[in-house]
């Protein structure tokens, strides 16, 4: 079967409600909250429509350029920790048997899927003064008394890279597996070490990959939003916390839609650069 | 006018033209080849004679009536396609069932039909295997079989053994002729591969970019090829410039051949002589003098490479009559004008 | 060499499994305290969750919602993922890139903009706006399998179909469906484990008025702690572990997860 533009009306007919249902549903929702972040905030939690730039006006405080700051400095931090802890991961997991990938990627697969939530709990368990890892420590005499570890920056680091593991290895997947095996023999049988050949032959050949996997999980880190208030004092809070708090608490409807725009736009040019890097690699 | 008929049948991909104001006529019951280097169109013919492509210009008859405009599903046909394309979830009786399911047949006649298909490919009790467990040989009887299940009006083949080896493609190539020919069904059949073509058709088509070049019984392509292409595709052949001499007769390599003309008015043509045809004989005597500079003896044949006015002649000659012949040797060659076909140029 | 990877794949592995672990521990504490190592062994807690009015109500939800989500996802995907890959229609693809589009932004971007746009409307709040909502948000992974299964598909094998007869219908019916039906369940299956575990497109659309699992937990957790939260959390991750188990078992995971299959 040749692929062929459709020839007459009925043969779009398979595009009406997919088409329909993300139109009313993801580009309608998506342009009110546009317009809602141009709206006039009213007293008790009501809006105006209006076509105001107070929403963005608020952007240029002291405090919510450091909310921001913290937000990309965050994002960054995970995405780099998931990166190199990553990369020679999915290496090896690539070069293991296929009923160990199998069995690695359901778990992947099971933690990634799993709420976010659950692991903001998980890691309070781990980090709390009761049921902690800090007994263990006591236990094995490292410590004289366990004490709790959150709040704090290491809880909400710890437990956002234990999120975007998965994701990372699942992104550099792909790649990884496709990557000719007879490339680090050949860098073996040229006199370089298992280790030598990783980073002088693996690593550069997939230094786009990597770039554009950076950036996937930046965004991904940059829509954690449970794990800050969870694991974290105030001052580790998110943008995406900060959206979430003004909508739903602070029913500030405006100022949380024109941070969600401000969002998208840093996220699509970001997404935008991911692709850019990953083209590059095809034309390679 | 019965048969399968195409008309002026013209194909383009945007610029490009994939096949160029074709026209042949197929008469009931014959085995035709459509034979060509891979982008010459060959397939893009066959397609267009299933419906699966949509020609740009001309039209298709089968049977007296007009089919240019008939979907594929309802044209009869019965194909089988270079990657067999052996539905992977169905059985082998349910893939060789399919069509008789769509067309809303019985369950028994199917199976009853199903089993006689399966007894004519050499391959009872099958009906239950999955595909996907069968060898090259059986996968490619059971497409065969598949497509012969509604008994249909036309039998196309796209290089249908083409995944199979050699020993097993040679042995098809018989057997598909000998059903074609027990069935008496029209098949057309697209080969790059000129001896599976000889093996098989009764005419052979042969094609280049986009147009036919000749068609014809296999023996005439290769004892009377059209034109020079036809004559360097199908099999090994000699190509040599011929000039006319102020007389009119037919000068080679620097040699008047007796018996040769070139035709009427033309001054230079091309000679093509058959390896097999080339003569090899002690210098002079009115021969084409030449030197001889390689010799490759393959057992059952062998060849004799010479140097003649800066143009090589390759001699082919069986091992009972062997040219006392070593690299280096001055020799005759002589040309016999009933085996050589002067082409124009 | 050897034991270099095997001490980094460990370290990588202790470190996915030490918080459940512990999570684990504490599920099976005999009384209602954060304990670990767990004191006492008690089920109770995992009984809990369907006898305990409040955490089966939210059990309920969280599966309906799911389950249903999950099929209007498919829904949406499967003509579409149908549609590129038997018509060229350029534009087309506009709508593949709004499909991928909720699942690669930061969630709380396709949070807000449903909750204002539910608001706007004046649907807020009603529990099939979760459905629509989820429908919406995880379109993306029943589009991404169903578009590897759809490119893996030979497109002779239509065109066989069309030669003995099939028209463009029943090629879908007999040839093409039966194809595609594994890449179908396992976009089901992506796609209803995420919805099981989503809290904050849930929670912006339905959190006043409707309680899945995640939101319940969170709920939960800031007025203190109770085991039943890690029961939930191991009950999840074993449901998650058994589908994408299955999808391993009876599809190839590896393949779907982009890389090149083993056979063939």
């Amino acid at each position: 079967m040749r692929r062929e533009p459709p020839q007459r009306p009925a043969d779009y007919g398979p595009l009406l409600f997919p088409a329909g249902m993300l139109t009313l549903f993801f580009v309608v929702p998506f342009a009110t909250m546009i317009a809602v972040s141009f709206f006039q905030r009213e007293q008790g939690g009501f809006y105006t429509p209006a076509f105001v730039f107070d929403n963005y006006a608020r952007f240029l405080s002291l405090f919510f350029g450091r909310v921001l700051a913290f937000s990309l400095f965050l994002a960054v931090a995970v995405a780099v920790a998931c990166v190199v802890i990553g990369v020679p991961f999915t290496y090896l997991l690539s070069r293991s048997k296929r009923n160990i990938q199998i069995v690695w990627l359901v778990a992947l697969l099971s933690i990634l899927s799993l709420s976010e939530v659950m692991i903001g709990f998980a890691w309070s368990t781990l980090f709390s003064r009761t049921a902690g890892l800090t007994n263990l420590f006591v236990w094995l005499g490292l410590m004289e008394q366990a004490q709790a570890l959150t709040p704090s920056f290491g809880a909400v680091m710890t437990a956002m890279t234990y999120q975007a593991l998965p994701y990372t290895v699942l992104v550099l997947y792909p790649a990884l597996v496709r990557l000719d095996p007879t490339l680090t023999e050949a860098a073996r049988t040229l006199g370089a070490s298992p280790i030598r050949a990783f980073f002088t032959v693996v690593v550069p050949a997939l230094r786009n990959t990597i770039l554009a996997t950076l950036i996937m999980v930046f965004i991904f880190a940059l829509g954690c939003y449970l794990l800050p208030q969870l694991l974290g004092r105030p001052q580790h809070w998110t943008l995406s916390v900060l959206i979430t708090d003004q909508a739903i608490y602070q029913s500030n409807m405006p100022f949380a839609a024109a941070m969600a725009v401000f969002l998208v736009l840093v996220s699509l040019a970001l997404v935008g650069l991911a692709l850019y890097t990953g083209r590059q690699k095809e034309a390679k | 006018m019965s048969g399968l008929n195409l008309n002026h049948v013209t194909k383009q991909f945007g610029t490009f033209t994939a096949v160029n104001d074709v026209s042949l006529s197929v008469p009931d019951g014959t085995f035709v080849c459509l034979l060509g280097p891979s982008g010459c169109g060959k397939t893009t013919l066959m397609r267009m004679i299933a419906g699966l492509d949509l020609p740009t210009g001309g039209s298709i008859e089968l049977g007296g009536a007009d089919i240019t405009a008939v979907p594929t599903h309802k044209r009869d046909l019965g194909m089988v396609f270079q990657s067999l394309a052996l539905f992977p979830h169905l059985t082998v009786g349910e893939n060789i069932a399919y069509s008789l399911r769509i067309r809303g047949i019985a369950k028994d006649a199917q199976k009853a039909r199903v089993e006689e298909l399966l007894a004519m490919i050499h391959l009872p009790g099958f009906a239950d295997r999955s595909v996907n467990k069968l060898s090259g040989g059986q996968r490619q009887r059971v497409a065969i079989a598949r497509a012969l299940a509604i008994s249909p009006k036309l039998f196309l083949l796209d290089e249908p053994l083409s995944a199979l080896d050699a020993k097993l493609r040679e042995a098809m190539q018989v057997e598909l002729r000998q059903l074609q020919q027990r069935l008496g069904i029209t098949t057309i059949v697209v080969t790059h591969d000129q001896r599976e073509a000889m093996t098989m058709a009764d005419t052979v088509v042969v094609m280049n970019k986009g147009e036919i070049r000749q068609a014809a019984p296999p023996v005439d392509i290769y004892r009377r090829p059209a034109d020079s292409f036809v004559a360097d595709f199908i099999g090994q052949t000699n190509l040599i410039p011929v000039e006319a001499d102020s007389t009119g007769r037919a000068l080679v390599l620097g040699r008047i051949v007796e018996g040769l003309a070139l035709p009427a008015g033309a001054l230079k043509g091309m000679l093509s002589v058959r390896p097999e045809d080339v003569q090899v004989t002690a210098p002079g005597n009115g021969t084409i003098s030449g030197t001889v500079t390689f010799v490759r003896d393959l057992g059952g044949a062998i060849e004799t490479f010479i140097e003649a006015a800066g143009q090589q002649v390759i001699a082919v000659s069986s091992p009972r009559n062997r040219p006392e012949v070593s690299v280096g040797q001055q020799v005759g060659i002589r040309l016999d004008p009933a085996t050589s076909v002067v082409l124009a140029k | 060499m050897i034991a270099l990877r095997r001490l980094f794949l460990t370290a990588v592995g202790l470190f996915l499994a030490l918080p459940l672990i512990v999570v684990a521990g504490v599920s099976v504490n005999q009384r209602q305290s954060l304990a670990f190592p767990p004191q006492g062994f008690s089920l109770s807690w995992y009984g809990q969750i369907f006898t305990n009015p409040e955490w089966r109500n939210a059990l309920i939800a969280s599966l309906t919602l799911a389950a249903f989500s999950a099929l209007l996802a498919l829904a949406i995907a499967l003509p579409l993922a149908w549609f590129l890959w038997r018509r060229i229609a350029p534009w087309a693809n506009i709508f593949q890139l709004l499909g991928i589009a909720p699942f690669t932004l930061p969630p709380v971007i396709t949070a807000l903009g449903l909750l204002t746009f539910w608001a706007t409307t004046g649907f807020y709040g009603q529990s099939w706006t979760a459905v629509i909502s989820h429908g919406i948000f995880f379109v993306t992974l029943p589009l991404v399998t169903l578009s590897l299964g759809f490119s893996a598909i030979d497109r002779s094998l239509v065109e066989a179909a069309a030669t003995m007869g099939a028209d463009d219908k029943t090629v879908f019916r007999t040839v093409v469906l039966p194809l595609i039906l594994p890449y179908l369940v396992s976009g089901y299956a992506f796609a209803f484990v995420l919805s099981l575990n989503e809290y904050i497109v849930a929670y912006m659309t339905v959190g006043f008025t409707m309680e899945t699992l995640p939101i319940k937990i969170f709920n939960a957790l800031r007025y203190g702690y109770t085991p039943t939260m890690a029961s939930v959390t191991v009950l999840f991750l074993g449901v998650a572990a058994i589908v994408f188990g299955l999808v391993a078992r009876f599809g190839d995971l590896p393949k779907l997860l982009g890389a090149m299959s083993e056979d063939r």
